[in-house]
């Protein structure tokens, strides 16, 4: 699919960054011309990959966090969030409601989040890697007068 | 985020306001377990109409305040949720477990 349009963000896997990362894919989705609830649903599916990013692909070191959001022909806004953390052993397992390695204050419920918002979800990882979402989702042509 | 609270006849009403993420909800579970600890209240308000943003760090939080009240032998539920933090709930299915009582002033 044609690109019209893309920006690249890194950032350190520091959690105060979690707010901005939502805030500026909002902003960069916004000409797309998108329902309330619809940037509702793409602010909830970038919170929940760029903090599974932060608070499990390092936790030793402080990474980085890389975000890309692209505009595809026919009005297709992809998100790829990237890390090269610890990576997933079993990616499937992990996508399971519930499912977290993470302690009380986890829900496991990030990847089920960001399967029902958007339309597209992909997880890609390799252990001592690294691992990449890509989440897309087809905005709603709105009818003008 | 904020948290604020009000006692009143054994309720504790939880007014959660601004964005509640994982960066915040550390912050959020330490006040709120003090204000448990020092009302022990029988019931417990989770009102969420101020709450602009929440994701799945919210479910967890809670399902915590949720756990916590029923040590003590209390109740907790949700009320006042506006559509985007209501989606999360109903997408994490926490509304089988916990009671979610919506208004129509808040959708
Ligand atoms: N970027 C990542 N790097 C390493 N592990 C991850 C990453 N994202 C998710 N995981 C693993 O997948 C599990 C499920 O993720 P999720 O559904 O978001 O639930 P939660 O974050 O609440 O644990 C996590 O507990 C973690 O083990
Ligand atoms: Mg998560």
């Amino acid at each position: 699919m044609k690109q019209l349009n893309y920006i690249k963000l890194d950032f350190p896997a520091r959690s105060a960054n979690e707010g901005f990362a939502r805030a500026a894919a909002a902003a960069f989705a916004a000409q797309l011309d998108p329902t309330m609830e619809e940037l509702g649903d793409i602010r909830t599916a970038v919170s929940e990959a760029v903090t599974n990013a932060i608070v499990h692909a390092y936790p030793d070191t402080l990474g980085d966090v890389h975000m890309r959001l692209r505009i595809l022909e026919g009005n297709v806004l992809e998100i790829v969030v990237r890390d090269k953390g610890r990576g997933i052993p079993d990616v499937a397992r992990a996508m399971e409601p519930m499912y977290t390695t993470g302690g009380e204050e986890r829900s496991g419920m990030g990847f089920t989040i960001m399967g029902s918002f958007m339309d597209g979800l992909r997880v890609r990882s390799a252990v001592g890697r690294g691992t990449t979402v890509t989440m897309s989702k087809r905005i709603s042509a709105k009818v003008r007068a | 985020m904020k948290v604020l609270s009000s006692f009143r006849e054994g309720r504790l009403t939880l007014y959660l306001k601004g964005e509640l993420d994982h960066h915040e909800a550390a912050a959020a579970l330490r006040h709120i377990t003090r204000t448990l600890d020092d009302y022990l209240p029988r019931d417990c308000v989770i009102d969420l109409g101020e709450l602009t943003f929440m994701d799945s760090s919210g479910i967890a939080l809670i399902l915590k305040i949720c756990r916590l009240m029923s040590e003590t032998g209390g109740r907790a539920w949700v009320e006042n949720a506006a559509k985007q933090p209501l989606k999360v709930i109903d997408a994490s299915g926490i509304d089988r477990m916990i009671k979610v009582v919506t208004t129509k002033a808040s959708l």
